[in-house]
């Protein structure tokens, strides 16, 4: 057995998708074969992951119908029991679709998931989204919410929301966590930063095909480590290669362990992954991160 | 021997980038065990004339052996050749173009007279698609990505040229490849910079289409992480794990 490319230390992908037949590509299976294959290789402890309806091939992939939502929440239901092991579960629901949202969550909640995923289907201020955000506030369900970093305008295929339409949602619901879609999958992170840094139950998560030099060092910065997440989201080898400059940017010890599990642990709903609580210390116990260096 | 064909000194226009010169990049390189680095000079991308910025660089790297400078040319400019004569004379192993940002479209006469003549040097000419994602650019950063017809275009130019195409993607990749004859596909090499890994595996994919051997460790120091290509290559299949990148000359 190789040694873990990212050490032997837990690891939680907080931002992991699977597929299943109804998505409509072949390659399916292999896609969900490579997931594992790779976090294996290095190391991932538990793929927090979401289906997104049908990505495409009978509704929209950012505006599932409630029939794709529903079948897409069965597939990772199946994947989530089947690898109990190292696999944990958002439910994806559509805001549009109120009463079918409340209910998949009812529904998937039951069956062991741990959060919830919203795409861009609505913007992340609008009402809509109250209900979903006091349901995940009182089940202690964080919310993974589709990020464009900074919206300048709008882009097809998506209604985007940025940093400052996400903070006001969660200024609505303080009891709510949101996890901040990937700062690194697209858009001006540079102005997440600073829009959701008074907004303290925002937790931004560092996946996404962009490994922009300078993006971690500032997103620790401005927020501090204990309010950032490890993931991969469609591109793990950038998540490899965040770990790897997290590991000489200066941090300690104890907020690189923030970003790569405990934050995630301290988030969703107790008893979602096999930790003990002894393993995570309390956020006030935490040393502060040294001065970042450029990685 | 790691030479890592895609990198900078010097500041970038749109946003900040920390620490991008040569004692940084000398110390990266240590970290990660890369024995060399073809260095451009960022700003030269958008000068009008790149002469100074030339200059410049060849300064900066005076004393860091590892670090080859890959100066700038601009074949639109006059005198371009002298600029080119000088690159080659001062043992660069690579010039570079900015098509996109000078203006130069995909056929542009010049750009091919560039081509063939470094090529007749001896040198590579390098070509970047892309410095940054589209998603997050600045409002007056204007210019586009390189296109794939431009590329072909350079590739079909004569049996001397030898491209190196940084920061293309999956796609671009696979176009302009399968675009042309096996003889002009030798002429172009591809760092995988911008190519994604699991789950996709994109960079599996074409090491098993078109062949490792058309690609080469760029990583687009400083403005991207040089962590990403290591880390891309680590996460390779079983399949093609092992597979050999291009050599180059690194003497």
């Amino acid at each position: 057995m190789t040694a873990p490319l990212a050490g032997p230390s837990p690891l939680i992908d907080a931002h992991a998708h699977f597929y299943g037949d109804q998505s409509g590509r072949s390659d399916w299976n292999d896609l969900n074969a490579a997931r594992f294959r790779a976090g294996d290789r290095i190391g991932i402890t538990y793929h927090v992951a979401s289906v997104l309806g049908s990505y495409g091939f009978s509704s929209p992939t950012y505006f599932p119908s409630p029939a794709d939502v529903s079948a897409g929440n069965d597939v990772m239901l199946d994947i989530a029991a089947r690898e109990r092991r190292r696999v944990r579960m958002y439910v994806t629901v559509n805001p549009n679709h109120t009463e079918h949202a409340l209910r998949e969550i009812e529904r998937c909640v039951a069956r062991g998931a741990i959060g919830v995923k919203l795409l861009a289907s609505r913007r992340a201020d609008d009402p809509l989204l109250d209900p979903i955000a006091e349901v995940a506030g009182e089940r202690h369900l964080p919310v993974l919410h589709h990020i464009w970093q900074h919206r300048r305008r709008e882009w097809p295929s998506q209604e985007i929301s940025d940093g400052g339409d996400l903070a006001r949602l969660a200024a609505r619901h303080p009891r709510t966590s949101f996890i901040l879609a990937h700062i690194g999958g697209g858009g001006d992170y540079a102005h997440t930063f600073p829009a959701v840094v008074d907004t303290p139950n925002i937790f931004p998560d560092l996946s996404g095909s962009g490994v922009d030099r300078g993006m971690l060092d500032d997103a620790v910065a401005a927020l501090g480590a204990a309010r950032l997440l490890w993931a991969c989201d469609l591109t793990i080898e950038t998540g490899l290669a965040k770990l790897r400059a997290l590991e000489v940017m200066g941090l300690s010890e104890d907020a690189i362990a923030d970003i790569r599990w405990r934050n995630a642990v301290r988030l969703f709903p107790e008893r979602a992954f096999a930790f003990e609580a002894r393993d995570i210390a309390p956020m006030s116990a935490r040393p502060a991160a040294r001065a970042p260096r450029p990685a | 021997m790691t030479i890592d064909v895609s990198t900078f000194v010097g500041s970038y226009p749109f946003r900040y980038v920390p620490h991008p010169d040569p004692d940084a990049l000398v110390r990266v390189l240590d970290r990660e065990g890369i024995e060399q680095a073809w260095v451009g000079h960022l700003p030269s991308a958008f000068y009008r004339d790149p002469t100074s910025g030339n200059r410049e660089l060849f300064t900066m790297l005076a004393n860091a052996k590892r670090l080859r400078p890959v100066p700038a040319v601009r074949p639109d400019w006059p005198r371009w050749e002298l600029a080119l004569r000088d690159a080659a004379n001062a043992g660069a192993p690579a010039v570079r173009a900015y098509p996109p940002q000078w203006g130069l479209g995909p056929h542009d006469a010049s750009m091919r007279e560039l081509a063939v003549a470094a090529g007749a040097l001896g040198m590579c000419l390098i070509l970047t698609v892309r410095f940054e994602d589209l998603r997050q650019r600045h409002a007056m950063d204007v210019a586009g990505d390189l296109t794939a017809a431009a590329i072909r275009s350079l590739a079909r130019a004569g049996d001397v040229v030898r491209l190196v195409v940084t920061a293309a993607g999956r796609e671009m990749i696979e176009e302009v490849h399968w675009g042309l004859t096996p003889a002009e596909q030798e002429r172009v090499l591809w760092d995988f910079s911008w190519i994604w890994g699991p789950p996709e595996d994109q960079l599996a994919k074409l090491f098993r289409t078109i062949g490792s051997r058309r690609f080469v460790f760029g990583s687009q120091w400083p403005l991207r992480l040089v962590q990403n290509p290591r880390a891309n290559l680590d996460l390779l299949p079983d399949d093609v794990r092992d597979m050999p990148l291009a050599e180059l000359n690194h003497s």
